[in-house]
């Protein structure tokens, strides 16, 4: 991707600490961080280095000391926590290493559910076809179509991974947010749904964060950023894209 | 819509949550029956009360009472108005009434009360309490030729529990009669024979029955005439002496009357007097209406004397209120007044212990009562409603109405501990999908709400399932019972104790809407704390727990 697309997502000296009784533990010490749109962007780092902390953030699971970000244009941080849920419903779609998907849910209720969330019962009742059809096709594509009413303990660990996706794009997300999404799986799995992923950024321009700790998966994307001590490495992303190669 | 479905999702793979709906299930149910069977014992009990008690109840505190109760009735009415439908005027006095049962006598403690039989019945449901379909319509002190029932009137089964009753009347008073007449004979007979060959043998031959007649009319100050047994009935009526001046007061003075034919004036005692209850449900008599009774009382003036007299049963009464039923006995005022002397000689007005006020329906008798009180001075006449009478009563049943309430209310308390119980059990082991759905942008509000639906839902169809179990239970109580019975052998409700031939039972739709409302709100305040606890976890916690 070129460097002059608007960045959909911008991270200024992001500081997170956690604290435990007496000791506090500086997880994320003045993160920088842009995603242009449509850009395909791996985050590498030692397990530690703060790259899960900095997903989560972003993804507005928790809250960030100090430090911005934008999305779109738009602060993001220090949101009322109902603003909050409704980005997360909204504009983030999240994909996880253990897939967690629920597992009282079929795969299609899987896919429905953030859709469930946002709408009431009777908004529900009126948008439910068209939902449906759309995770299905979702799924479809993911070549889950036989799969709709399989429970999560009934698929396989790629097909779980799969579901995990359809559900996060079934928002119609402004980005895409990866944790280690190939990390419970083996390596012709794992390579399936890089393969998927690579596929969303190129055909329908999908801006993906993807974090892992393997740099052959991180090689995938367009940029690497390395996350060392809770700041971006200084080395420049060429270098990381050396390193990484 | 994810909460619904959530809900509805955990509730059919969490079956251990059934466990907390058989107790709400069960607490409900309790609650129902219970209250529909004191609710029940209750209305009977102030059925009866207030059926034998009229709504006001006038009295003097003497038992010599007070004067003049026409001019009495005249001021009540005055001084309460339209309220009054109904009034009459009582003498009561404690008394012993005397039996003979197989020649042995019995003695009990009663309260004699005198009433006037035509205006009676109206202020109370004293006539229903008769056991003669003719004395229900209007209570006649005569005695009846018969057709007193053999069922119980007030109980809705058919079956004859008062055998006994069927020849009760002039036919049992003529047939007892004879009998003794030909007991008499035959006795009589016995002794001038043994007195011919050993005199001082009559000891065994002779009845305790007639050893008794002859000490009382050793004792008595009664003239033997009026004693229960005279010795023979062709002797008895004697020619009246026209020109006697006691004539006219004691009309019966001097003659002998004809027990098969005459009776005595009637007397209406509480059935427990003359009853009791065997086994089988089976009413057993000591005394049937056509016997004689005797009952000494205090006469009205100061000191007190005790008199006597015969009276002749005519009917039994019975409220149902064993209190009242082996307590009460009828006669007619206006023979009561007489014997106690208390109608004064000079000028004719007779005097009355109290006077038994109805309402009309809807009145407030409080408020009645207390216009009486303000007329009435209360160091002369005490003007009381039926409740206050009764108050201490009902005020215990109505306590132990609501301790019983409190106490039930508590096993519901103990499912909503369970119900808490569960609920954080399946907040921890949900905790994942909580942060799952989290991150999926639903918000604490939303998460809370599954835990408290799912807390409504269980509520609702256990307190529904106690609904449908507690008034199927409490409108078969009495097949359940038989059922019961039949299973054990064992008499689950003994009617010989409670008078009542089923058990009471009323579903007050108020109570139940309360009981209800009670048990879900016990459910959803229990599913408070878990759903506070899954709505404030955080969501990156909640996804790494394992």
């Amino acid at each position: 991707m070129t460097e002059t697309s608007p960045a959909i997502l911008c991270v200024r000296d992001l500081r997170k600490n956690y604290r435990s009784g007496e000791t506090t533990l500086e997880v994320l010490r003045g993160v920088d961080f842009d995603l242009a749109a449509g850009e395909f962007v791996s985050i590498v780092g030692q397990s530690g280095s703060g790259k899960s902390t900095l997903l989560h953030l972003m993804g507005l699971l928790d809250a960030a000391d100090s430090g911005s970000i934008e999305l779109d244009g738009t602060r993001i941080d220090g949101l009322s926590s109902a603003r909050r849920d409704r980005l997360r419903n909204t504009a983030v779609g999240m994909v996880f290493q253990s897939y967690h998907l629920l597992p009282e849910l079929d795969a299609l209720e899987n896919v429905l559910a953030p859709l469930m969330v946002r709408h009431g019962v009777l908004e529900w009742l009126r948008v439910r076809r068209e939902a449906r059809e759309a995770a299905r096709a979702l799924l479809d594509r993911f070549g889950l179509g036989g799969r709709l009413r399989h429970k999560p303990r009934q698929l396989s660990g790629g097909e779980m991974q799969r579901v995990a996706i359809a559900r996060a794009l079934v928002t119609r997300p402004r980005v895409l947010l990866a944790d280690e999404p190939t990390g419970n799986l083996d390596e012709a799995t794992g390579g399936g749904i890089l393969e998927t992923l690579c596929e969303l950024n190129r055909a329908d321009g999908l801006s993906i964060v993807l974090v892992t700790h393997d740099a052959a998966v991180a090689r995938r994307a367009d940029r690497i950023v390395r996350l060392a001590a809770g700041r971006v490495d200084d080395a420049a992303d060429p270098a990381a894209r050396r390193l990484a190669g | 819509m994810y909460k619904l479905l959530l809900c509805w999702r955990y509730l059919r793979t969490r079956w251990i949550a059934l466990a907390s709906i058989v107790s709400v299930t069960l607490g409900v149910a309790t609650m129902i029956v219970v209250n529909a069977v004191m609710a029940g014992f209750s209305y009977e009990m102030q059925t009866r009360i207030h059926g034998i008690l009229s709504d006001l109840v006038f009295e003097s505190h003497s038992l010599s009472g007070f004067q003049d109760p026409a001019w009495h009735m005249a001021e009540i009415k005055r001084a309460a108005g339209d309220d009054i439908v109904g009034m009459t005027p009582t003498v009561a006095v404690p008394a012993m009434l005397n039996f003979q049962v197989r020649g042995q006598w019995i003695t009990r403690q009663i309260m004699l009360i005198g009433i006037d039989e035509a205006t009676h019945a109206q202020v109370s449901d004293f006539g229903r309490y008769l056991q003669h379909p003719a004395n229900r319509g209007q209570l006649s002190f005569g005695l009846r030729d018969g057709g007193y029932d053999t069922v119980d009137s007030q109980s809705d089964t058919k079956a004859v529990t008062r055998p006994a009753l069927e020849g009760a009347g002039w036919p049992h008073r003529r047939m007892r009669v004879a009998r003794e007449r030909v007991w008499r004979e035959k006795l009589e007979a016995d002794r001038r024979a043994g007195a011919a060959s050993e005199p001082a043998e009559a000891g065994p031959a002779r009845s305790v029955d007639q050893q008794v007649d002859a000490v009382l009319a050793a004792t008595s100050a009664e003239p033997p005439a009026v004693g229960a047994e005279p010795p023979a009935a062709d002797t008895a009526a004697g020619p009246a002496k026209p020109a006697d001046p006691f004539r006219q007061a004691r009309p019966e003075e001097g003659t002998r009357m004809d027990p098969a034919n005459e009776q005595f004036t009637g007397i209406v005692p509480g059935i427990g007097l003359a009853s009791f209850r065997d086994n089988a449900g089976t009413d057993r008599f000591l005394v049937l209406p056509g016997d004689d009774v005797k009952v000494t009382f205090p006469t009205a003036g100061t000191p007190p004397k005790a008199v006597s007299d015969t009276f002749t049963v005519v009917d039994f009464y019975e409220s149902k209120m064993s209190e009242y039923d082996s307590n009460f006995v009828f006669v007619p005022i206006a023979s009561l007044q007489r014997m106690r002397g208390m109608i004064d000689p000079q000028s004719g007005l007779a005097s009355v212990n109290s006077i038994q006020i109805k309402l009309r329906d809807g009145a407030d008798l409080d408020s009645v009562r207390d216009r009486l009180r303000k007329v009435f001075p209360a160091d002369l006449y005490a003007v009381s409603t039926w409740r206050d009478k009764q108050g201490p009563l009902l005020a215990a049943v109505d306590m132990e109405m609501s301790v019983l309430n409190i106490l039930l209310f508590l096993i519901i308390a103990v499912a909503g501990f369970g119900i808490l119980a569960i609920f954080f059990m399946i907040v921890v082991e949900k905790t994942r999908d909580i942060g799952i759905l989290k991150s999926l942008g639903a918000g604490a509000g939303g998460i809370g709400g599954i835990f408290l639906g799912y807390g409504l839902f269980l509520g609702i169809v256990g307190a529904g399932a106690g609904l449908a179990l507690g008034l199927s239970i409490a409108w078969n109580i009495n097949s359940i019972r038989a059922g019961v019975e039949w299973c054990t052998g064992e008499r689950v409700f003994d009617p010989s104790i409670y008078y009542f031939y089923r058990i009471p039972s009323i579903v007050h739709p108020f109570t139940v809407c309360w009981i209800i409302v009670g048990a879900v709100g016990i459910a959803v305040a229990s599913s408070v704390l878990p759903a506070l606890r899954a709505a404030r976890l955080h969501p990156v916690e909640a996804l790494r727990h394992d």
